[in-house]
């Protein structure tokens, strides 16, 4: 049973005119088999505390507090976030020019598990990731991310996520720039996940057609920093007729 | 200053000032005196070579026996090519194709010593040629590489000098019709060391792929100034050099002349650089530069960047729990794999590997 506790959490980065606040104090619990979407409009300061978490140097925490079953995450660096059961599916990848897919894929593999996977059986689970993902095995010798199309860049975040299993996966925006068959494609590889582990997901996303195929728990309404309603699966249906408007300009 | 009114402004029986548009970027202070008339300099023929093989000789014969087969404006050639009493001459002969690379070496050597190899690939021979240095050394030398019609030769110059090591040096190579010239330029180690890799036509049909790797650490000055000049029609070059650098004072010049003139028509040629600065400190100078003069050709290009590591690259790998230092090495491997992973010897390509691995730990990165 795995617990990710975020309490209070005030983020900031720093900007021409001095530090900007950003996250102004966010309360929420993720515990492990639970899927929570969080959703927003575009600046409502979602995918900073996807990438706070995760220990981008660009953001500041100002406040709160970030702890993975009691550990605080807070003060890991940012591969420690990882190898504590973390993992952050971006919205961009980044291009890592040189370093091949397999070469990668098998290091982190290796970080995150302590020992390198015996080859034998890495390569069979390697094939079969990538088959049901309907990822070409020729990717495997390309550069990380490098000329890959938008769908490819969320293929292979979720094809990590498989291969990684963490605890916690925080999903940011894994939907945008999809097409409807990516779309599917990626939302069965995360439920392949769900099913077979017990990992607790956030899911961020500013849509609501992800959750028709990623079944959330929980909905929370992020705006302006911090979370303004929560709700069951309902809140998403309610999001989709009525828009952020209530929340933004209240 | 074009490219060529600098082969016309002779310097060769001048001693450099460092006003001169070629040595303005080198520390003349540096040179060991080897820039100088007053230097006592000796004759070496530096390179040592052991074993045998099939197909080829290497031979010293006395320097008249073997006279130089270019010309060269540069102050040092000039030196080495007056002081030399002997000549290393290599030679491939016809039609053979040389399984093993041949390793010529040195090692250690004296202060102020001239040196002049001659390499000739017969006509439709493939072979590969290392030479590789180590140790101390204050050097000049010529290496002149004669590709004779049809030759292919893969050609390796590693510079793994010690810190101290100052080494001045011009690899000319001459492509004769629809010859193929791969040569790999290493250079990790030396307190200065600077090179010239250049390349000219004697043919039509003659194709030249120029690598480079260079990683310069704290107090190293490395320097490569190519020169690929299209003096014939239907040639085809391509440059690529890759650096690091990193640590106080660490410094690298490139510059990448190419010539292409009015009689190389259906000349195809690309040149880039691209350096990596990986801390404070360092700096890199790159300076590639194209003269054309005749626009009947296949392609003309050339690229140049100098960056700083990417730190978006390191949180990416990070959070995949790989730590930071494994995260830094797998990046700068990746800069350099794109010409490493051309270098034709697999033996180099794992050493250079391991040694761009021993400078990241020993600069702590």
């Amino acid at each position: 049973m795995t617990k990710l506790v975020i309490k209070d959490l005030k983020v900031g980065v720093q900007t021409d005119a001095g530090m900007t606040e950003i996250l102004k104090g966010v309360d929420l619990t993720v515990n492990s088999g639970e899927t929570h979407a969080i959703m927003g409009p575009n600046g409502s300061g979602k995918s900073t505390l996807a990438y706070s978490i995760a220990g981008h140097p660009k953001y500041t925490i100002l406040g709160g507090s970030v702890t993975l079953d009691g550990a605080d995450i807070l003060e890991m660096s940012v591969d420690e976030r990882a190898r504590a059961g973390l993992f952050l599916a971006m919205q961009y990848p980044v291009e890592v020019p040189g370093v091949s897919v397999a070469n990668f894929l098998r290091t982190a593999a290796t970080a995150i598990r302590g020992e390198a996977p015996k080859l034998r059986e890495w390569v069979g689970e390697m094939k079969s990731a990538m088959s049901s993902l309907n990822i070409d095995p020729v990717f495997g010798e390309r550069s990380v991310n490098e000329g890959f199309s938008g769908g490819e860049k969320k293929r292979h975040e979720i094809l990590q996520l498989e291969l990684l299993r963490p605890k916690v996966a925080i999903l940011d925006e894994t939907d945008s720039g999809l097409d409807i068959d990516a779309l599917r494609i990626v939302s069965e590889g995360v439920n392949r996940v769900r099913q077979s582990s017990d990992v607790g997901v956030l899911l961020i996303t500013h849509y609501t057609r992800i959750l028709k195929y990623i079944k959330p728990d929980f909905v929370h309404v992020f705006a302006k920093g911090r979370i303004v309603e929560e709700g069951g699966s309902e809140l998403a249906e309610k999001l989709e007729e009525k828009g952020y408007a209530d929340y933004v300009n209240a | 200053m074009t490219i060529n009114s600098n082969i016309l402004e002779r310097h060769d029986f001048l001693e450099p000032t460092g006003r001169e548009e070629k040595w303005r970027f080198t520390p003349l202070k540096r040179l060991g005196g080897l820039h100088l008339k007053a230097t006592e300099v000796r004759s070496n023929t530096s390179t040592v070579f052991e074993g045998v093989g099939q197909g080829f000789a290497v031979k010293v014969v006395p320097a008249d026996s073997a006279p130089p087969r270019s010309y060269s404006d540069d102050v040092i050639v000039t030196r080495v090519r007056e002081s030399v009493k002997e000549c290393t001459v290599v030679e491939i002969d016809r039609d053979f194709e040389v399984k093993e690379p041949i390793m010529l070496s040195r090692k250690n050597l004296g202060s102020a010593e001239l040196s002049r190899t001659m390499i000739i690939a017969g006509s439709h021979s493939k072979s590969t040629i290392i030479v590789e240095s180590f140790g101390s050394a204050i050097l000049g030398e010529e290496i002149e590489i004669v590709l004779e019609p049809g030759a292919k030769l893969d050609f390796i110059s590693l510079q793994e000098w010690e810190n101290d090591a100052i080494h001045l040096g011009r690899h000319h190579a001459m492509l004769g019709k629809d010859s193929e010239f791969n040569s790999t330029t290493i250079t990790v180690g030396g307190s200065l060391v600077r090179l010239l890799p250049s390349v000219e036509y004697t043919g039509p049909g003659g194709s030249a792929n120029l690598l480079g790797i260079y990683f310069a650490t704290s107090g190293q000055h490395l320097e490569h100034r190519v020169f690929v000049d299209h003096n014939v029609g239907h040639a085809k070059s391509r440059v690529n050099y890759k650096g690091a650098l990193a640590g106080e004072d660490a410094r690298t010049v490139w510059f990448g002349d190419v010539y292409i003139r009015k009689e190389a028509e259906g000349t195809d040629t690309y040149e880039m650089n691209r350096n990596l600065l990986l801390t404070d400190g360092a700096r890199a100078d790159s300076v590639p530069n194209l003269e054309i003069e005749t626009g009947e050709i296949v392609g003309a290009g050339h690229a140049s960047t100098t960056g700083r590591f990417d730190e978006e690259h390191l949180f990416y790998l990070m959070s995949r729990g790989i730590a930071e230092s494994d995260a830094r090495r797998l990046v700068i491997r990746g800069f350099f794999a794109e010409v490493i992973n051309e270098i034709p010897v697999e033996l180099i390509r794992d050493r250079l590997m391991k040694r761009i691995d021993d400078e990241l730990v020993r600069v702590g990165r």
